[in-house]
């Protein structure tokens, strides 16, 4: 289990403090494909290389499995990070060395004994699919081949924990498919625990269960992905679940709602049995609708009539039906 | 004129012109092979403490030490060369035990050569990107190790080019330190062309510098080009390209 409790980081810049983490309490438990997202300057990459102090955080305690890092010695410290791998956006894979070599490195540096690593980098090799490349050196990879062997190397310290930094980031959408795949096998086969900082939803969509959302270095909300992603209550959730979806600011009406399906019901023909049932001619102002799990969620802004009674029919119309919830949207805020 | 074809013919049939070329040359490649040896590696140690050192390095040293070490490279690196080996030929008598001759120019070539060398290989590890030193921080290597197998490593390529770099400026101040004593080819230059207006014989001297400085070029540049495979270099990123038809478009 990551347990961070009051993390803040703040960096000396010449135009003053920059807060880039504030006050983050947070708990991902063992197993968890855990996503934090958030937008570009959020603080997410900061807030990883928190979790294996790569940036020592100015305050607070990073607890895994209740050993507080902060307080470890330099030399426990680095003993400890080979238990927590870690993948990037540039792959950073050592290009002087064969494939091979760079996924016996964390090994060599363990000190294991050369005949064995190699072995194990060959079954490494194999998980990854890529056991032809094992001579090859990275620059003669494609992008997706080279994050397949940084992900062979960071399995090969036998790690409990796995941070992906915005590891698709750089993939075009299919090998991005291909590489979500291939960590949430990962996750699922040997059960390591992945944490995944990324600013496409659509990455989350595909392989978390629970996520976090990060905005100018404050934690907004965290909670599973259905939780969120059929309603997110800060803006900061809605900006990112829904990006261009649902801008209530500029809607004119008043008697608008949000309707928020939470599995399987997206495609019931709601609307139409609420002219048919209630007589309320619902507008649809806006709508979007996302399959997370095979499951449908989504959410839609309703205009009502203007009249108290029809909305308060429609209220509890809605109300009554499965999966859905439904919120009065005020004035100005969203 | 005459005088010059004259003293040149005399250059190629005399046999103690040989010999001395011979020598010379001889003499000019041990004195420059084992100050530039000794140079790099003590420029290579000053290196990998200016970078390893700094406040944002792999293994933070205190400031006032790394100031002191910068500005002593900065000082020997401003005193001409000349100037510089007068100061310590004193050294090669304490080390040698002699102030003239090839050996005793050596000395004085390596506490020239290693303040430059520092700088230009410090400038070389510096291109190894800074994402690679995190990912092996991430993995659990010790500052040290990251020096040793992840630093030196990626940078080899670009090390054997400094390699052949400071090889070729010694070489150069070695025929420089012929003027005051040392030995070689300079040595040759100098007593002939310019004490004894023998221009035939600087010019043989000279053109057997110009060869030496190709050759060793055209070595260092060879095996820069065979250990790189980060396909930087021409050569390389073609034979990739030819292996693996697929590799353009996938790099995109």
């Amino acid at each position: 289990m990551i347990e961070l409790r009051h993390i803040s980081k703040v960096f000396p810049t010449a135009e003053g403090e920059l807060r880039a983490l504030d006050d983050i309490n947070l708990i991902i438990r063992d197993g968890d494909v855990f996503g934090i997202v958030g937008m570009s300057g959020a603080g997410k990459s900061t807030l990883v290389r928190c979790i294996n102090l790569l940036e020592r955080p100015t305050q607070g305690q990073v607890l895994i499995d209740g050993q507080d890092l902060c307080a470890l010695p330099e030399r426990e410290l680095i003993r400890k990070r080979r238990s927590i791998a870690m993948i990037f956006q540039q792959f950073n894979l050592l290009m002087q060395r064969t494939c091979l070599k760079n996924i016996c490195f964390p090994m060599e540096i363990a000190g294991v004994k050369p005949a064995q690593a190699r072995q194990r980098a060959l079954e490494y090799l194999d998980i990854v699919g890529l056991p032809d490349k094992a001579g090859a050196y990275p620059a003669q990879l494609s992008g997706g081949q080279r994050q397949r062997i940084a992900i062979a190397r960071a399995l090969a310290s036998d790690p409990k924990i796995l941070l992906c930094d915005e590891a698709t980031s750089a993939l075009d959408p299919k090998t991005t498919r291909d590489i979500l795949r291939l960590i949430q096998d990962i996750n699922r086969r040997l059960g390591i625990t992945v944490v995944v900082i990324t600013h496409e939803m659509g990455v989350v969509e595909e392989i978390c269960s629970h996520v976090a959302i990060l905005d100018h270095g404050v934690l907004q909300e965290a909670g599973t992905v259905e939780e969120i992603f059929s309603n997110p209550k800060t803006e900061a959730g809605r900006r990112l679940v829904y990006p261009d979806g649902v801008a209530i600011d500029q809607l004119p009406a008043t008697n608008v709602i949000r309707v928020a399906f939470q599995g399987g019901s997206s495609y019931e023909p709601l609307i139409a049995s609420l002219a048919i049932d209630c007589g309320v001619k619902a507008n649809i102002l806006g709508a979007d609708t996302r399959n997370v799990n095979g499951q449908a969620f989504g959410s839609m802004l309703l205009g009502l009539p203007d009249d108290p009674d029809q909305i308060a029919r429609a209220m509890n119309y809605i109300k009554n039906q499965p999966n859905v919830t439904v919120e009065e949207v005020g004035e100005g805020h969203g | 004129m005459d005088k010059f074809w004259n003293d040149l013919a005399e250059v190629f049939a005399s046999d103690r012109y040989l010999e001395e070329f011979l020598t010379g040359t001889w003499e000019s490649l041990y004195s420059t092979v084992i100050a530039t040896v000794v140079a790099f590696l003590l420029g290579l140690a000053l290196a990998v403490l200016l970078v390893a050192g700094e406040r944002s390095g792999v293994r933070p040293l205190p400031g006032p030490l790394m100031k002191v070490v910068n500005i002593l490279i900065n000082i020997l690196r401003s005193v001409p060369f000349l100037i510089l080996m007068l100061f310590v030929t004193p050294l090669s008598l304490i080390l040698l035990g002699t102030q003239i001759g090839t050996v005793a120019s050596i000395p004085p070539l390596v506490v020239a050569a290693a303040p430059f060398v520092a700088r230009l290989v410090e400038t070389s590890l510096r291109e190894v990107d800074p994402g690679v030193i995190e990912a092996a921080q991430a993995m659990g290597c010790t500052p040290f190790q990251i020096i040793r197998k992840v630093i030196l490593p990626e940078c080899l390529p670009s090390l054997i080019s400094c390699f052949t770099t400071a090889f070729i400026t010694i070489l150069g101040y070695g025929a420089m330190a012929g003027a005051i004593g040392g030995g070689g080819l300079g040595k040759i230059a100098i007593n002939y062309g310019y004490h004894r207006y023998n221009l035939a014989v600087c010019l043989v001297a000279t053109v057997l510098i110009v060869i030496l400085v190709q050759i060793a070029q055209a070595i260092g540049s060879y095996l820069s080009a065979r250990v790189d495979h980060q396909g930087k270099t021409r050569k390389v990123r073609y034979r990739v390209r030819l292996n693996d038809p697929a590799r353009q478009e996938e790099t995109t």
